[in-house]
């Protein structure tokens, strides 16, 4: 993932001091809250079904290009005043949100459901094949070169300036990432926890074979489980794409593991961990890009999941497993 | 109130297991006698697939003393053990409430996974025996005869290149004994090794402990529900309820043993007079 | 949603008219999302930002395409009645292939091995087949090598590449600073490559099946960058060149006097060496297979093939399953190194770029297609799958697109692999082939 401008601009005359690190910590929270999303889709798809879906971190880069044709389509740019942008950002979310959600139900109708009750590791080859033609359509369809997207959403606040000049600052466009981040994760806890799709998720989760007993509609609910997924990643897919204003058809693949990371991290099948896993990777990737080295920030997040499924393999909020003999 | 043993092959001492808020064995103390068939029985849920798993390290218990002794004076302290020393290095065996056998593999490959350290040791650790050293080929020819032995046993002679996957459940159970007697353990542990067989095969699964007991010097100890195989040939029996001892005696004592009664059953006196007679029945038979 | 789709093949020789028509419409809709969206409209750069590029021809055709593929199905497969299905075959059927097969197997291997030995001396092979055939057998020695992490012990080692890199780096940094030829890296790669593959090894193998799937390409992954990034000492980005290609015998590949083509008397010819480097990697890919069919029928591959099919049954016979593994993943590794080094002599010049996950993805697919733990399975695929790539070479960009539809197709397909049937490590009076239903993948615990 492309670094934020502002970082190498303040590591020259960076150092530990106190607003730096409050900067830091704000495009950590931004950026966690991107992971936060795409991780949930894995940590929904792993409690149903128990598969890694190696290609949801592909869906997030699907959307983020459908995203792109949409804004584009509608000749959105900085000028176009604040209102009628969120308006227009709106129409744009729920088109790739749409969208993105055929493909997450596509890919679970035709490359994993044959594969249940098949040997585990079948459908986990099979996402990886699902990745592989998604990446490659997208570099087919619309091009293997970045895709750079002005700013829509420009300015921000200044929350404290340093006796060099150095500032904090809170863009509208965090603000905004981090404000749609918490409706949609709370719109999605209701779902999960108050309607009778949400419970029917639970259910498979504990029992498939009980729940389909007792009349619940197994397919339909893992069917929904990857539509509610992808469209998760939709919303990620565009703050990606509003916040870095690049795109490209691999951004998939090192998102996909960082939050699959975040999942697991947060305690694979639970929510609210997910998040928390999400915002943890996030802070790690920001902070080590900071104050160490650019070049190895994938090396820190590869090496926090294999730190964290080593040390601690049911997560933060996950429930410690007692192997059944 | 323990029962008391000559010559025990396994002692537990004040065993306690904790999962969370639920204590599933209290302070429970037994001994396993060196030539005895020792039955551990108790209703559902009563823990005693819990302490097989400390007795065998696949779970760490919360306190107390688990030691496995050899003839020679010898002694092993399980709980502190790596669950794959114990078989190794403890001698003590065991087998699974669902049955764990390498399905894709064929009876006899079962049989000699079940040597797989001596085997290993005499193929120098795998060097040895990649370059065709005559070590390895005799000890092989060894390990074939042990396991012929074991499938003479149990009956499994005409099925050695099936693939265990494919045999009928009754046979499963025998290969897994047999399975574990290839370790040469001192102590065989079995967890409910005569659920879901007829009784002819029930009755195949006696002789089979019997003589495991009698002609391989092994000390038994089983899980089980079934009546007519704990009452048959135990030497001793214990019975756990909710996690603690309530009866440890010889068959006798326990067929008379009314806290046993009231736990198989509740406290319906009308249903303990059933009882009896259900346990009088397996005895007899 | 759609019941219809859903249910997929129905027995009934009628053809429900409004079902199927309800179905097309669902896919049609459904196409339309998809390639609508994404083949309709591009967005290319222009002055001042953005612009969309119209391509609705394109997607048109593509979603006809799907809906009458969809037609097609319901009107030639989905309408016959059950049993009769071109998807399923019935059992007798199915049981006669497998016959057949079994016994085209037992030929089948020998005459591979013959083929493979005369094949750079028939009228036919020229420079071109000799180039491909290497590559083949590298994959072949590659699948053959993850074989015994991910067929025999049932670990799913998704960063296979990993090794081969460091089999490749090794021989190219030993060879350019210290000098050392070829024949005396070969084995140092692999020792180094298995000693990695115990380091990285030791901490993430009680991890389950997937988990240990995703540390392992996390460990890919790692290596990659770090190879990528670590200017002074692998050359990044840019890689090494200039490593030595291999002597025969002390005898240089070379016009000069002393050389292979002088010393035998022969016309000196460039196709000796691409020769030479043929049996070379045919030699170690047979050694590959050699020690592996060696190691099944010891200890420790029945100790492999029994973690594959339930770990917990072999701690409580007394195996150690931590260096049951790790053995697993150092000998798979240590084969690995010795192909990265072949790679190395072989290109002359490597770079982190040959070492991307589709290459661990590539070597994969090469071993379930084949049959996990089938060695000629593993052959099989190998040739289908680079042969494969090499006929969509002139569709370049559709290349890596079908590669990922096989991938899924086959998975479906054959679940199992082209052949999945086990062959016993020892037998008493009869060798049986054990069928695939009883062979655990390794579930993992």
């Amino acid at each position: 993932m492309e670094e934020l401008s502002c970082i190498s601009a303040v590591f020259v005359s960076g150092g530990s001091l106190m607003e730096y690190f409050l900067q830091q910590l704000i495009n950590g929270i931004t950026l966690g809250s991107i992971y936060g999303l795409i991780a949930i889709g894995y940590t929904m798809v792993y409690g149903i079904i128990g598969m890694i879906n190696f290609a949801h971190g592909d869906i997030f880069m699907v959307s983020s290009f459908i995203a792109l044709i949409v804004i584009t389509a509608l000749g959105l740019t900085v000028s176009t005043g604040l209102g009628l942008t969120i308006l227009a950002l709106i129409l744009v979310l729920v088109t790739s949100m749409v969208i993105a959600s055929v493909f997450g139900w596509t890919t679970e109708r035709l490359a994993y459901r044959p594969l249940r009750g098949s040997f585990r590791l079948a459908p986990l080859i099979t996402a990886i094949g699902i990745s592989i033609v998604l990446q490659n359509y997208i570099q087919i369809t619309q091009g293997a070169r970045v895709k750079p997207l002005q700013p829509l959403i420009e300015n921000g606040y200044t929350l404290m300036t340093r006796a060099d000049g150095f500032t904090v600052q809170l863009s509208n466009m965090q603000i905004l990432i981090i404000t749609v981040t918490i409706i949609l994760m709370t719109i999605f806890s209701l779902i999960i926890a108050k309607t009778s799709l949400g419970r029917a998720q639970r259910a498979c989760e504990q029992d498939r074979k009980m729940a389909s007993l007792l009349g619940i509609n197994v397919d339909r609910t893992i069917s929904m489980t990857f539509v509610m997924g992808a469209a998760l990643a939709a919303v990620a897919g565009l703050m990606f794409l509003l916040y870095y204003g690049v795109i490209d058809f691999f951004i998939g693949f090192v998102a996909g593991v960082k939050a699959f990371t975040a999942a697991v991290l947060g305690g694979i099948g639970s929510l609210p961990g997910a998040m928390l896993g999400g915002l943890v990777i996030g802070l790690i990737e920001t902070f080590w890009s900071a104050y160490f080295s650019i070049e190895y920030k994938d090396v820190a997040a590869f090496s926090m999941l294999a730190i964290v499924l080593i040390f601690l393999p049911q997560g933060l909020l996950g429930k410690p497993e007692v192997e059944k003999v | 109130m323990t029962h008391h043993v000559d010559d025990p092959v396994l002692t537990v001492e004040h065993l306690n297991m904790r999962f969370g808020g639920l204590l599933a064995v209290d302070d429970l103390s037994f001994d396993v006698g060196r030539s005895d068939i020792t039955a551990l029985i108790g209703p559902n849920g009563a823990g005693k697939t819990t302490v097989f798993n400390c007795i065998t390290g696949f779970y760490k218990p919360t306190e107390g003393r688990i030691t496995a002794l050899h003839e020679g004076g010898a002694k092993f302290l399980l709980e502190r053990m790596d669950d794959f020393k114990i078989p190794k290095v403890a001698k003590v065996a065991r087998t699974f409430q669902n049955i764990r056998l390498f399905g894709g593999m064929t009876v006899l490959e079962n049989l000699m996974v079940g040597q797989h350290n001596p085997l290993m040791l005499a193929s120098n650790y795998t060097f040895g025996g990649i370059f065709g050293l005559s070590g390895y080929k005799k000890a092989e020819k060894v390990a074939v005869e042990l396991a012929k032995y074991w499938m003479e046993q149990t009956g499994l002679t005409a099925r050695a290149d099936d693939a265990a996957g494919d045999l009928p459940y009754g046979e499963q159970r025998k290969l897994e004994i047999a399975r574990a007697m290839c370790t040469k353990p001192k102590l065989l542990c079995l967890d409910e090794p005569a659920a879901g067989l007829n009784p002819r095969e029930s009755d195949e699964l006696n002789k089979l402990l019997l003589f495991i007991r009698k002609e391989r010097d092994t000390g038994v100890l089983l899980i089980e529900h079934d009546m007519n195989v704990v009452m048959g040939i135990s030497d001793h029996i214990i019975v756990l309820d909710y996690g603690k001892k309530i009866a440890d005696g010889t068959p006798e004592e326990i067929r008379n043993d009314a806290s046993v009664i009231a736990a198989y059953l509740g406290v319906a006196d009308d249903e303990v007079e059933e009882v009896e007679h259900e346990i009088e029945e397996g005895a007899s038979s | 949603m759609t019941d219809t789709a859903n249910s997929g093949p129905q027995p009934g020789r009628h053809l429900d008219i409004p079902k199927v028509t309800k179905d097309l419409i669902v896919t049609a809709l459904i196409a339309t999302a998809i390639f609508g969206s994404t083949i309709a409209f591009r967005t290319v750069s222009a002055a001042g930002g953005l612009r969309l590029e119209v391509r609705y021809d394109v997607a048109f055709y593509v979603i006809a395409a799907v809906v009458v593929g969809r037609l097609l199905l319901w009107l030639f497969f989905w309408s016959k009645p059950a049993g009769t299905s071109a998807v399923e075959m019935p059992t007798s059927i199915k049981s006669g292939v497998a016959k057949i097969s079994a016994k085209v197997g037992k030929g089948f291997a020998p005459t591979m091995l013959i083929f493979a030995l005369v094949f750079p001396f028939l009228p036919f092979t020229d420079r071109y087949l000799l180039d491909l055939s290497i590559l083949i057998l590298t994959y072949v020695m590659l699948g053959w090598g993850l074989n015994i992490v991910v067929g025999l012990a049932g670990l799913l080692d998704l960063g296979y590449v990993a090794f081969y890199a460091i089999g490749a780096y090794s021989y190219a940094l030993l060879a350019q600073y210290f000098g050392f030829s070829f024949w005396m890296c070969l084995p140092l790669a692999g020792i180094l490559a298995a000693f990695w593959g115990i380091i990285l090894g030791f901490p993430v193998l009680r991890l389950r099946g997937d988990y240990l799937a995703i540390v392992t390409l996390a460990f890919g992954e790692i290596i990659r960058i770090v190879l990528l990034n670590w200017y002074q000492f692998t050359g990044g980005p840019d890689g090494l060149s200039g490593i030595p290609r291999p002597s025969f015998f002390g005898l240089e590949f070379t016009r000069r006097e002393g050389g292979f083509a002088d010393f035998f008397g022969l016309d000196y010819s460039s196709i000796h060496r691409i020769v030479f480097m043929y049996f070379l990697i045919l030699a170690l890919a047979l050694l590959t297979n050699f020690v592996t069919n060696r190691l099944r029928r010891l200890p420790i591959g029945r100790a492999w093939e029994a973690l594959r099919e339930d770990e917990i049954a072999c701690r409580s016979l007394g195996l150690n399953t931590t260096s049951v593994k790790l053995t697993a993943f150092a000998i798979g590794g240590m084969f690995a190194g010795f192909a990265g080094s072949f790679f190395a002599t072989r290109q002359g010049f490597i770079s982190p770029e040959s070492f991307t996950f589709i290459e661990s993805a590539l070597i994969l697919a090469i071993v379930v297609l084949g049959g996990m733990g089938s060695q000629v399975g593993v052959v099989i695929a190998s040739i289908a799958m680079i042969g494969g790539f090499e006929i969509f070479r002139e569709a370049e960009q559709f290349r890596m697109l079908i590669f990922g539809l096989a991938m899924v197709v086959i998975m479906i397909w054959r679940p199992r692999g082209l052949i999945s049937t086990r062959i016993p490590s020892i037998f008493l009076k009869e060798k049986k082939a054990v069928s695939a239903d009883m062979v655990a993948q390794g579930e993992g615990h």
